[in-house]
């Protein structure tokens, strides 16, 4: 029962990491249908400045640097080349951030070297003993920064005026620019902030506690993990961001326990295939309609 | 569709004069393929064979991706598939025994190899079938980790991470394609062991340009761009959907597993990767098929090849200069740089040219007023 109870709170702190990079897909894909599959080398570069940086600056210091290059490094993706692809379908446009991926992942890991770096300094390889439980500091942190931050996403996405503009673009994109609503800003926005979540995510990803391995293109291969979530989710479901990057690393957790640990990055996908089966469009996503 | 209409309408004769300089092409560079081995060192056979094994998987995904409009990531799977089936199909149970080998003739193997890839590909139809766009992508990735979990549990067919196991030598009613002694020679050349499986391999290539091309020419290939462009209107015409999503799953999975066969005899070894994100059948193989079927331009055949030459052949290239001529290419590997090089390709495709290198080909050869 312990070693249960132990499994289900890493999980679900792992499974925070993955909700907060699931919602960087979400939001990018609300706001302009395009799915980013560049999301892993954003995760790269948040990650590679701070370890760049963190003698200098102190680990503070260089994780705000990271999560602010990882936001400004989507907006460039965003301002230079999808925008300058109108013509293109989304499709087309996923495929060109593989391109966009292709190239950045390639060059952080060359400027690493033969360094896989560990960047969770305040928090890492220090697990907690509580009432017989052995939780990993590094997931319970990612847990209480992941409850708030997607908290306040909630809060900012239902209530503030930038939320409403958003919901409205992903409503309707015509009726929401007749209602003077500038969609350059909204979906600006929404790369920016998809990237700072990418940026936050990487702290606790390249970690002994989280993964074992450091940062590298296995860091690269855990953001591919977030693709499950986000879609089993429903790819235009906000909330199903979170609730799949809980199943996800709630799975990962119980079947590297009861299975093997080989076994865990296949069964997230697995879990993945019978939910879609079922439900081709994820847990709360839309249906897609064709009307003839 | 103008080219159609002619060839539809014309004898042969007809064609062959207005169609001439294509001809003439395809014969010379036929000819060029032809006696490659006698100008060119085993390195750059191998090369070569490289970029006919990036042919035939590219053909086959355009097929998929290009044709039929599915995207897949799946192929380094299919490609892991077709590799262990031609090693448990042709094998023998190893040096110590513990492996699975039914020992049966090569050519009948590589037959069953790409047969079994073709039934898993059916196998995952209901999948493919329900889901469109992103959401198969992701789907399909589930198989590139499935097969990844699959080649590293299952010793016993694959040969397991530490060793692998050697795929059996083809032959062909017993012509080994192995190093012989005397052997036969082309223009004092003496045909061995690479120069063998260089002519296997463009016969193989050749064969998978004309199935790919027949089925593109083909009611099959009409059926499947209309499931692409409109599945409601598709099913109006009288097209049976899912039947034709199936299918081109299907024969995109065979195309993979004879790539896969290839890519075994290409390195003399079946082994599994050791991590998904690295290696012989991994994710970035996945992005590398899909960069060549994008640059070279969805759905066209020759577009695939041309995309597979260059996503393919640049690493090879790059390499093939560093060791033979001594390029500096300083602390960046050849793999980086055709990273880099495909990387971009992809970008300015998407932004410049959605129809790729083909649509670029098509420019150049079609002169004003002939369309």
């Amino acid at each position: 029962m312990n070693t249960f109870l132990q499994l289900v709170l890493n999980g679900l702190g792992k499974g925070a990491v993955y909700a907060l990079l699931a919602l960087g897909f979400v939001i990018i894909f609300k706001a302009t249908e395009v799915v980013n599959f560049a999301h892993g080398s954003l995760v790269l570069i948040g990650g590679y400045l701070v370890y760049a940086t963190k003698d200098a600056l102190g680990w503070p210091g260089a994780a705000v640097l990271g999560i602010v290059s990882a936001a400004v490094a989507a907006l460039l993706i965003e301002r230079l080349l999808v925008r300058n692809a109108r013509g293109a379908d989304v499709n087309s446009l996923a495929l060109l951030t593989i391109g966009v991926d292709v190239i950045v992942t390639e060059e952080v890991v060359r400027r690493l070297g033969n360094d896989i770096p560990f960047i969770g300094d305040p928090y890492d390889a220090a697990p907690i003993q509580f009432a017989g439980l052995t939780v990993f500091r590094t997931q319970l942190v990612a847990l209480i920064v992941g409850a708030v931050l997607i908290t306040a996403f909630f809060l900012v996405f239902r209530f503030s005026n930038w939320g409403v503009a958003m919901r409205a673009q992903a409503e309707n994109k015509e009726a929401a620019a007749l209602m003077g609503i500038r969609s350059s800003r909204v979906t600006a926005t929404a790369w920016l902030l998809a990237g700072a979540l990418a940026g936050v995510a990487v702290l606790f990803m390249a970690t002994q506690d989280f993964s074992g391995a450091g940062l590298g293109r296995g860091t690269h291969a855990i953001a591919l993990i977030a693709f499950p979530a986000a879609i089993l989710g429903g790819l235009d479901s906000t909330a199903g961001a979170v609730v799949g990057g809980l199943v996800v690393g709630l799975t990962e957790a119980l079947s590297a326990q009861y299975v093997s640990f080989e076994f865990s990055k296949s069964a997230v996908f697995l879990v993945m295939l019978v939910i879609l089966v079922f439900r081709p469009s994820g847990l709360f996503g839309t249906r897609e309609l064709s009307r003839v | 569709m103008s080219e159609r209409v002619v060839t539809e309408r014309s004898s042969v004769l007809v064609r062959l004069r207005t169609s001439w300089p294509s001809v003439a092409g395809v014969a010379v560079l036929l000819l060029v393929l032809l006696v490659f081995p006698v100008f060119a060192g085993v390195a750059y056979l191998k090369a070569g064979q490289y970029v006919l094994i990036g042919v035939v998987g590219a053909v086959g995904l355009t097929l998929l991706v290009g044709q039929a409009g599915q995207l897949s990531l799946a192929h380094p799977f299919f490609l892991l598939v077709g590799a262990v089936s031609y090693a448990v199909l042709a094998g023998d149970s190893g040096d110590s025994g513990d492996l699975v080998g039914l020992g049966l003739p090569p050519l009948l193997a590589v037959i069953g190899a790409v047969a079994i890839c073709a039934l898993v590909g059916l196998a995952f139809s209901p999948v493919s079938g329900r889901l469109r766009g992103i959401y198969l992508g992701v789907a399909s990735l589930s198989l590139v980790f499935l097969g990844l979990y699959l080649g590293q549990s299952l010793d016993m067919l694959s040969g397991g991470t530490s060793t692998g196991r050697p795929p059996p030598t083809f032959d062909l009613f017993g012509f080994r394609f192995a190093n012989s002694d005397p052997a036969p020679t082309i223009l004092g050349v003496a045909i061995q062991k690479q120069q063998r499986l260089w002519y296997l391999f463009l016969v193989l290539a050749i064969v998978a340009y004309l199935l790919a091309r027949g089925a593109v020419r083909s009611r099959v290939g009409r059926a499947w761009r209309a499931v692409r462009d409109n599945e409601a209107a598709a099913t109006a015409m009288g097209v049976n959907v899912a039947r034709a999503k199936a299918q081109a799953f299907t024969v995109s999975s065979a195309f993979a597993g004879l790539a896969g066969v290839m890519t075994a005899l290409w390195l003399d070894l079946v082994k599994p990767d050791e991590n998904e994100f690295i290696g012989t059948y991994s994710i970035t193989v996945a992005i590398s098929y899909l960069a060549m079927v994008l640059i070279g331009g969805l759905g066209s055949i020759p577009g695939a090849v041309a995309g597979a030459v260059l996503v393919n052949g640049l690493p090879q290239v790059l390499t093939l200069g560093a060791t033979e001529f001594g390029w500096s290419i300083g602390t960046l590997s050849p793999v980086l740089i055709s990273a880099f090089v495909y990387g971009a390709a992809i970008v300015l495709v998407v932004l410049f040219e959605p129809g790729g290198l083909a649509a670029i080909g098509r420019r150049l050869t079609t002169r004003q007023g002939d369309r």
